[in-house]
């Protein structure tokens, strides 16, 4: 068990050691989530004049995106980094050694979330710089990191599947705009109470990602919304188990072909 | 001349025949702007409740004007990225070697932008025609709209085509794409420039895709406002990024 812990820390450390060794991994998912938070903040803070809007600040309405578009980024850089082990047969000679396949994934998984909770402490920071302040307190940022390591694990898992299965860093990649239309297509601009057209109003109701950035968004406007967190952790944690299933077979089967 | 036109013509076939064949190339050019026009007008028309605002001929119209003209600068960016994979792969240089005249490949991969911005334009067009969108400008108007997007297609390939023939690795992608990302962004997307407050309004106020912008809109509402601005700065654009491709094609050859 003992063994199994420090292999998996080895390889987590390794997926931190990589993205932070590559500035522009670093540097793209802090800076563009931050980017978009400022044109969407500052385009459409006279959206919170709507009657029924629930906060008198867009930056404070918004902030909970970069923590969803966050985790993103990073778990699509860092499985592109996971397809490129494959591409140049480097997974081949990890199966060599006695590092068990789970140990391998859950490296992996570990690894990214570790990258992620780095990011979120930094939007956090980002955003009390600029006056926002948590409605649920010092314990509603703990849940907040709570909530984005669930969140990035879901991502996480579903890119590794990606990376595992396919084996190529142009298909990790392309996972990308696959899930910025789901971020798109949720709440993330406006409640979905406040969406005018219908069929956008349905599209964001049963889009998973709507729930997950009504649960940050919660902790930061709301304060202790019990119902809006267990929907997002409920989201994060069907997205975190469905990806790691798919992820631990399509180990399988790689370990298998080689 | 004649040699410059060959040249030119062999390139845009090339880096066509590779747009509208390669589902990679084609999907993310068609997909993008639909998906902005989409999730705009889709989530955001509520926008047009706040009070102040009164553009005439509704949000659809409002968000058409924005992702035609991000669509036309973006299909500019897009070359852009295609030249620094020739540059990668080896072809370009192959490709300087065998052109007579230099300038004729800056001209193919310009008109490819055109052509590509064109079918994208094409599409969007229609999504919004089929979503509703009320046009209350005349022939004119439109043919203004459409002509402002296509200098700023034009600048947008420069531009990328200069950073490209610089740097000559797709690693530049992000240098051709942040600059317009930023600039069109900071731009009065959602709402008039009247409604932004604070430091976005100021920001706006100084971006010369402003003026663009607005005067896209007075185009499709039939109310031209800052049409001989906004062609002037289209105008400037052009040129000036213009300069700057050529000195780039320079460059790459002075380069090897």
């Amino acid at each position: 068990m003992n063994i199994a812990l420090l292999q998996t820390a080895a390889l987590g450390h390794r997926a931190v050691v990589r993205t932070a060794r590559q500035p522009a991994n670093v540097v793209f998912p802090l800076v563009f989530p931050m980017l978009l938070l400022a044109v969407n903040s500052g385009g459409l803070q006279s959206a919170t004049r709507l009657p029924g809007f629930p906060t008198d600040s867009f930056l404070a309405f918004a902030l909970a995106v970069p923590f969803v578009q966050g985790a993103l980024l990073a778990t699509i850089n860092a499985n592109v980094e996971f397809a490129r082990d494959i591409q140049t047969g480097f997974l081949n000679r990890l199966a060599l050694t006695p590092v068990r396949g789970i140990v391998l994934l859950l490296g992996q998984l570990g690894g990214l979330m570790t990258i992620a909770v780095i990011q979120a402490v930094f939007y956090l920071v980002v955003g009390y710089a600029f006056g926002v302040r948590l409605a649920s307190g010092v314990g509603g940022a703990f849940m907040l990191l709570l909530l984005e390591i669930v969140i990035a694990l879901g991502f996480a898992a579903l890119g590794s599947w990606a990376a595992l299965r396919t084996g190529s860093t142009e298909a990790v990649q392309g996972l990308f705009p696959v899930f910025f239309v789901f971020l798109f297509l949720s709440s993330m601009n406006m409640p979905r109470n406040l969406i005018q057209a219908d069929w956008f109003r349905w599209v964001a109701t049963v889009n998973p990602v709507s729930y997950l950035v009504e649960a940050v968004r919660s902790l930061v406007i709301e304060g202790w919304n019990w119902e809006a967190l267990a929907l997002g952790f409920a989201a994060a944690g069907a997205l975190s188990v469905i990806g790691f299933v798919l992820s631990a077979h399509a180990l399988y089967r790689r370990l298998e072909r080689t | 001349m004649k040699d410059t036109l060959a040249v030119a013509r062999g390139v845009s076939w090339r880096v066509l025949h590779m747009f509208f064949t390669n589902p990679a190339f084609l999907l993310p050019s068609l997909a993008f702007p639909l998906f902005f026009f989409t999730a705009f007008v889709g989530g955001l028309s509520r926008i047009s409740q706040v009070p102040g605002f009164d553009f005439p001929t509704g949000y659809t119209a409002f968000q058409f004007v924005f992702v035609l003209l991000q669509s036309a600068a973006f299909a500019g960016v897009f070359t852009g990225f295609g030249i620094a994979r020739d540059f990668e792969s080896g072809f370009m240089r192959r490709l300087m070697l065998a052109a007579p005249n230099r300038s004729g490949i800056l001209l193919g991969y310009l008109f490819s932008a055109l052509v590509r911005w064109l079918t994208v334009a094409s599409v969007v067009t229609v999504v919004a025609l089929l979503a509703q969108m009320n046009i209350g400008g005349n022939g004119v108007d439109l043919i203004g709209l459409y002509t402002l997007a296509l200098l700023l297609n034009l600048a947008g390939a420069l531009w990328a085509a200069g950073v490209a023939m610089r740097l000559r690795t797709q690693q530049a992608a992000p240098v051709m794409q942040m600059p317009v990302f930023l600039l069109l962004f900071f731009a009065p997307v959602y709402v008039p420039l009247g409604l932004l407050k604070g430091w976005i309004h100021g920001v706006a106020s100084v971006n010369p895709i402003t003026p663009l912008l607005e005067a896209g809109r007075g185009f499709i509402s039939g109310e031209p406002e800052l049409a001989l601005a906004a062609f002037a700065i289209g105008f400037g654009l052009a040129l000036g990024f213009g300069v700057w491709a050529v000195r780039g094609l320079r460059s790459a050859e002075a380069a090897g």
